[in-house]
């Protein structure tokens, strides 16, 4: 059988078919289904993959499966009743959801939420990146092999959800924030929970790092596997923990501050070589400074009122923003263009994981399938993000 | 192009935005590449909007490349059906060394083909692919557009204002899903 490789498709072209003269049957390789069934594709996500033996040839990403047209309903709701929806596409990280789309409608009105909305944004919304980034470690762990991580880390995450679930009343699909700033003020116990997490929280953290970070088998599962250079995350749009594991420290929280992040003092993780074991490193590291800004933020809580002025009919003037924030999974932005009605016009959400996993492809080639399994959970991809 | 033929309701014609103009470096050099295809260098909200003419698309995505935008942070479009151009494409471009974003806006008539940023972003595949998906619209130089979200066999594109939010495709639901309607 003829072992030389088949050309690859003009990048970014479809995957090709078997080469000439080949027959689907006697072709040496073979296209293999991964998905949209699969405990590992973190949700439906179905990878083609074309397969010479074990090793992967070219690879496609098949999505659309959890595809419920919130762009199309954002143009028939009115601004405040598209707020409960954007919570439901990254449904990890609701409340990070929440902040990006609650800010760029204040954007596109003139209004800025007051101070003590913004310390309170500030401090739920890093609590949702380590809830987010701990359901990452825990399942990136759970395909991998390593089941212990998945118990030790979810009962974190069981507290940051006790908190969500008093102060809001929902533990995943939060909306937390409203339109001009919040609309419950904290509730008694809120500083004392917060402070008792912020104390136990990075000893857990350590925890996590002795089950893994040293781990001869992790280490083989994850170093080197899935690289992806700082040139390419670029050129693909790639951003958030996986560009910063490429060596790029740029961080929306840092370069384009928002919500009074430019108050709070925190480092950006950064990788150096752009492999799974990097990803895993800067989002651990995320965890850290995280708690960091938290324990920050609920000693800095001003008081004063929590909500803007919004007019009780809230038609925006006309007009067009982007704004986007530094979402767990990378940048969130909503492109919002109003012809000064009720509902938007046109309601755009850019989605990081859509973009990250564009990246794929190219990480996969030449990798073992079971490399496959890592890199996705690597990449940390919310599929109600990716299909919306 | 002339008005389309005028609507028995007449709707309120939209107010424009309010925009302020928005003039350094960059855009004296656009205006100075390109003329009169440089439509509008407005600031709205702090942002920054280049409206240009939709001939010189390809050539404005590959000056602002070269001057340091190097990520394609998204491409969508807007639809507006009472236009002489009713497709607005939206580039959102960032330069990672300045730290500046930028919005680069064209008007599409129906039909046309537009060039696609992907020699310049591979990023843009999977965005274009939804544009064309969502809207319809096709990109010239694309290496693989078909749609992305909806299944292969779908019609109609769903984005632009003619599709109502109750609308789906019934033959489609029909032959893959052995039910009447999907309402």
């Amino acid at each position: 059988m003829n072992k030389a490789a088949a050309p690859l498709p003009p990048e970014g072209g479809p995957m090709t078919a078997p080469r000439p003269g080949e027959s689907q049957l006697d072709s040496s390789e073979m296209i293999l289904n991964m998905g949209p069934q699969h405990p590992s594709t973190h949700g439906v996500l179905r990878v083609v993959l074309k397969l010479d033996g074990e090793r992967v040839v070219d690879a496609e990403c098949v999505i659309g499966y959890l595809h419920r047209g919130v762009e199309k309903i954002g143009e028939h709701r009115t601004y405040m009743q598209f707020n409960p929806y954007v919570d439901r596409m990254d449904y990890v990280s609701a409340v990070s959801n929440g902040l990006g789309y609650c800010e760029a409608v204040e954007k596109l009105q003139g209004v800025v939420a007051p101070a003590r909305a913004q310390v309170v944004r500030v401090l739920l919304a890093e609590l949702n990146r380590i809830s987010s980034h701990i359901v990452w470690l825990g399942t990136h762990a759970l395909d991998i092999g390593a089941m212990t991580p998945v118990f030790y880390s979810f009962r974190e995450r069981e507290e940051i959800l006790k908190i969500f679930e008093k102060y809001c009343g929902a533990r995943l699909t939060t909306h937390a924030f409203r339109i001009g700033g919040l609309q419950w003020d904290l509730y008694d116990d809120f500083e004392a929970d917060v402070r008792r997490f912020c104390r136990n929280f990075p000893a857990r953290v350590d925890e996590y790092e002795t089950l893994l970070t040293e781990n001869r088998i992790w280490r083989q599962r994850t170093v080197g596997v899935g690289k992806l250079d700082a040139a390419t995350c670029k050129a693909l749009g790639v951003t958030g923990p996986v560009l910063r594991a490429a060596g790029v420290a740029w961080d929306l929280r840092k370069t384009q501050p928002y919500s009074g992040y430019e108050n709070f003092s925190f480092e950006i993780p950064v990788g150096e070589n752009g492999d799974t074991f990097d990803r895993y490193r800067v989002r651990l590291q995320e965890m850290r400074q995280s708690c960091r800004i938290i324990a920050q933020a609920v000693d800095a809580l001003p008081g004063g009122p929590i909500l803007a002025k919004i007019p009780k009919v809230f038609k925006p003037p006309v007009g067009e923003v982007y704004h986007s924030i530094e979402a767990p999974k990378g940048e969130l932005g909503f492109y919002i263009v109003s012809d000064g009605g009720l509902q938007p016009y046109r309601l755009r959400v850019r989605p990081p994981s859509f973009v990250n996993l564009q990246a794929l492809r190219g990480m996969v080639r030449g990798a073992l399938v079971a490399d496959v399994v890592a890199i996705i959970g690597s990449i940390d991809i919310v599929l109600g993000e990716v299909d919306r | 192009m002339a008005e389309t033929t005028p609507n028995p309701r007449p709707v309120p014609a939209v107010p424009p935005m309010a925009d302020t103009p928005w003039d350094d470096p960059l855009t004296a050099a656009l205006r100075e590449q390109f003329g009169s295809h440089i439509l509008a260098c407005r600031h709205y909200r702090e942002q920054k909007l280049l409206n240009v003419d939709r001939r010189s698309v390809g050539d404005v995505q590959r000056f602002l490349f070269r001057h340091g935008f190097d990520y394609l942070v998204d491409v969508t479009a807007v639809h507006w059906p009472k236009r002489a151009l009713p497709f607005d494409l939206v580039w959102i471009l960032y330069a990672y060394a300045d730290n500046q974003r930028l919005r680069l806006l064209a008007g599409f008539p129906e039909g046309e083909e537009v060039p696609s940023a992907t020699p310049f972003w591979p990023g843009a595949n999977w965005l274009e692919r939804e544009v064309f998906d969502m809207f319809g619209i096709r990109f010239a130089g694309h290496p693989d557009l078909r749609r992305i979200l909806l299944p292969e066999d779908w019609t109609g594109h769903p984005l632009r204002k003619e599709y109502s939010i109750l609308q789906q495709d019934q033959a489609w639901v029909q032959l893959h899903l052995g039910i009447e309607r999907g309402q």
